[in-house]
């Protein structure tokens, strides 16, 4: 269409039809979207985009600048005018009065315009397992299953109400077919349907998470462990049909949360893993039986453990852990050296010697949220497979 | 178009040829407002497609959303001149309009920066760009879209750096440095001369290349497409159109103030003269015409910038009342802005019209400055010095290939923006292929280094 001729000689205005401009604005867009995606980790883990229940995330971009040499903007600079005004006379620029108050959608800042880039959260979570080739998850095969009844085959006994009258209808033909047969239906001819127990691999996921809110957890430490979590759900969520969350926060005691109030718990006082521990438990057995739902526990925590709780966290995380797909640990400790050696360190690593499906990863920062995320999924696929 | 305002126009045509307008035959056409903003975004009716432009048609869209501009024609020069006309106009818009492209036409005729633009570019500007838009969208299915964009990336960079004062289609540079001058042949030569035949033949000596390039070069398209060492063919074809665009954009951009005000002048005058038109179409004319020269918007006391109709107008009416038609059509031939405006708006004019200099300090702080005239002309002509971009040279080609820019900040004043620069480095790094070192000063002074990759 470019090259047409202005004056449409091919016949017709084509400009009617075509508008160049918006063309050539969607592939602007394009190329936003293409630089957002390339930095969709660092986008993404800043955390203030997670919005809870929400299936789209917001992100402020600026219009992309096609640049040319300019000069630096000077201190000062001279320019001319028109209208009443003496040698002397100082005022202040009126253009830039209009400021804030007359923000909007065609809201101009220096000159720039503001978009708001919405995109799916379904989206994202696509382009991080391409971008970071992240396998697929398969559901767990073997206990983990869910029954049904389903229709099959028909008999000649049964309950009224599952009387095939079709199905006795066609006996009734083919028995009047043979001689001497007598024209009513009789018992004979009578089919019901018949129901039979159906097993079905199980498609629906149950996650816990667990967090440490004690004393030594910072702000910073939670929002890490936050982000983290967001985005497990969502990874979760993608290969899940159905997916339950279960929030569970520990100090010395343990409390189950919902979502929101999950995020902005904070606690103090010590720390007692196996409490957190426990709860999972008795929700699970409350809740969610392993044989029908896929469970998984993500547990977070500075690994700073009571060290009288030892004993007591190694056989509770040995029977909760035994009943779950996967049982993955963040450690979230800014700036120690000693990482994944604190005393709750050593359980998952004990657990994971000891052949169980788990990992344990340590989260220093922002940046290292997607290698988590990648280290946990890797694992994950592994030990289903 | 109306029947009507067709016999309008033979009219006008007619009183403007009586009034000594010299100018091509203009083909008008009415097109919606959504191809009149596009014109506007792109320049031309059919240019290269470039995310670029589609920027600028947004903020093109929120200008108009907002009802800050709206556009009631855009003429190209050529022979034929093409006049786009917006649908929206009235009757008596289109009377002015027209007249309005007329005083265009006349100048674009005459006017010498333009005349030579167009023997250089083509009296067809519009068929041109809609060619070289063909050719680079048959670039982008040979070579891939991505490729060619940022060729383009880089061309459209570089679109300002060009060298009007010299021809589109040049030579290469000599290959050979000159040799040097014969000596006076006098009795003393030959006789020294006989000595040592092999040492006085002179021409035997193997001659030097000469340097590249051998001065410093400002018309950065020509010389990427010509000197780049490993850019391919159909790159250089795209630096050259972006090239030929510029040259033809060049006489638009350094006589803005006189063309625009050549024109106001004669719609005003075509229809103050014209006693054909119904009397409310006249007004109603008139009205529009004020309107376009206003000096500053009706609600505000002072404007920060000079409305390019208004003062072209006014400097117009001025000429032609003091000197007369024909000392002003000669300025109108011979001038660009940077001539027009430093002989021509004189003290008086500017008191007159309430011209004044100001500096803006960078919180927003703006203070009147002392009515100086030659501080006022460059005031107003700064954003159009070297088409309005800093002066950016090629220095020299490392025999690597390394490419060194300089920016001369002796003539700007201040050195660059360094963050774009490195931007511009890079999309031209990627059809220059080798390295490129830029320098410029800080804000101290001095002498800077950026370089790609």
């Amino acid at each position: 269409m470019d090259g047409d001729d202005p004056k449409g000689e091919s016949g017709g205005k084509w400009y009617e039809l075509f508008s160049r401009g918006a063309r050539d604005w969607l592939r602007h867009d394009e190329k936003v979207r293409e630089a957002v995606r390339a930095n969709l980790p660092e986008i993404i883990a800043g955390g203030d985009v997670i919005n809870a229940g929400a299936r789209t995330v917001r992100i402020p971009v600026r219009m992309l600048e096609h640049y040319h040499f300019r000069l630096r903007s000077p201190e000062e600079r001279q320019g001319a005018g028109q209208g009443k005004a003496k040698p002397g006379d100082t005022f202040a620029d009126p253009s830039r009065q209009q400021g804030p108050g007359e923000k909007g959608a065609g809201g101009r800042e220096d000159g720039g315009v503001q978009l708001l880039l919405e995109f799916k959260v379904d989206d994202i979570v696509d382009w991080l397992w391409e971008e970071m080739q992240l396998p697929n998850l398969k559901a767990r095969t073997g206990p983990s299953e869910e029954s049904d009844w389903v229709r099959e085959g028909w008999d000649r006994r049964g309950a009224r109400s599952r009387l095939d009258r079709r199905r006795s209808f066609k006996e009734l033909v083919k028995r009047r077919g043979a001689p001497g047969a007598t024209p009513t239906f009789t018992d004979e001819d009578l089919r019901f349907r018949q129901l039979a127990r159906r097993r079905q691999p199980a498609v629906h996921a149950v996650v816990f998470f667990l967090l440490d809110v004690s004393g030594s957890m910072s702000d910073r430490d939670r929002k890490l462990a936050k982000t983290f979590f967001f985005w497990v759900v969502q990874g979760l969520r993608r290969e899940y049909r159905s997916l339950e969350t279960v929030f569970v926060a520990h100090t010395t005691e343990a409390w189950e949360f919902n979502e929101p109030d999950f995020f902005q718990v904070t606690g103090s006082g010590g720390t007692v893993a196996s409490t957190g521990l426990l709860k999972v438990r008795e929700i699970m057995q409350a809740r969610y039986s392993p044989s029908r739902s896929n469970i998984y526990l993500f547990y977070a925590s500075d690994g700073d453990n009571s060290v009288s709780d030892a004993g007591e966290a190694r056989s509770a995380l040995a029977t909760v852990a035994a009943d779950m797909c996967y049982t993955g640990y963040v450690e979230v400790s800014s700036g120690i050296s000693r990482q994944l050696e604190t005393e709750t360190g050593k359980l998952f690593a004990e657990l994971t010697a000891a052949g169980c499906a788990a990992g344990s990863y340590a989260l220093n920062d922002f940046d290292d949220v997607w290698g988590a995320v990648k280290h946990f999924f890797s694992n994950q696929a592994r030990e289903a497979t | 178009m109306s029947g009507e305002w067709h016999s309008y126009l033979r009219r006008i045509e007619e009183l403007a040829t009586r009034s000594g307008l010299r100018f091509h035959p203009v083909d008008f056409e009415a097109v919606p407002d959504s191809f009149m903003m596009e014109i506007a975004v792109y320049g031309l009716p059919v240019r290269m497609p470039h995310w670029s432009f589609g920027v600028r048609y947004i903020y093109q869209l929120i200008q108009r959303h907002m009802g800050h501009s709206r556009l009631f024609e855009v003429v190209f020069p050529g022979n034929p001149g093409h006049a786009y006309l917006a649908e929206s106009n009235g009757l008596a818009e289109n009377i002015l309009v027209s007249a309005h492209v007329l005083g265009h036409a006349d100048f674009s005729c005459n006017n010498l920066l333009f005349r030579r633009c167009q023997e250089q570019v083509s009296e067809r500007i519009v068929e041109h760009a809609a060619q070289h838009a063909r050719q680079i969208s048959q670039a982008s299915e040979a070579h891939g879209a991505q490729r060619v964009e940022a060729t383009l990336d880089a061309a459209l960079a570089l679109e300002q750096h060009i060298d009007v004062d010299l021809a589109l289609r040049r030579p290469r540079y000599p290959e050979y440095l000159e040799p040097p001058r014969s000596l006076v042949d006098d009795a003393f030569r030959r006789r020294f001369a006989a000595l040592d035949p092999a040492h006085g033949a002179g021409g035997n000596e193997p001659r030097k290349r000469a340097p590249v390039p051998p001065h410093p070069e400002r018309d950065l398209l020509w010389f990427i497409a010509n000197y780049a060492p490993e850019m391919e063919s159909w790159e250089r074809d795209i630096f050259l159109a972006v090239r030929e665009e510029s040259f033809y954009f060049y006489p638009v951009f350094a006589t803005q103030i006189m063309n625009e005000g050549w024109a106001s002048y004669w719609h005003a005058r075509l229809l103050r003269e014209a006693d054909f038109i119904p009397q409310q179409a006249y007004v109603d004319a008139i009205k529009c015409h004020s309107d376009v020269v206003r000096p500053i918007a009706a609600e505000q006391q002072v404007a920060l910038s000079v409305n390019p109709y208004h003062l072209g107008f006014a400097m117009w009416e001025k000429i032609i009342a003091t000197q007369g038609l024909e000392a002003a059509r000669r300025i109108m031939v011979e001038d660009d802005d940077f001539a027009f405006v430093r002989n021509h708006l004189t003290r008086e004019l500017a008191e007159e019209l309430g011209l004044f200099r100001y500096s803006a300090r960078s919180d927003g702080q703006i203070k009147v400055l002392t009515p100086e005239l030659p501080a006022l002309h460059e005031a107003l002509l700064a954003p159009k010095y070297n088409f309005g971009a800093p002066v950016v040279l090629a220095k020299h080609v490392r025999t690597d290939g390394t490419l060194e820019l300089m920016h001369d900040s002796s003539v700007d004043g201040r050195g660059l923006d360094l963050e774009r620069s490195r931007k511009v480095l890079d999309y031209v790094h990627r059809v220059w292929r080798r390295p490129i070192v830029l320098t410029t000063v800080n804000q101290a002074g001095a002498t800077l280094e950026l370089t790609a990759p």
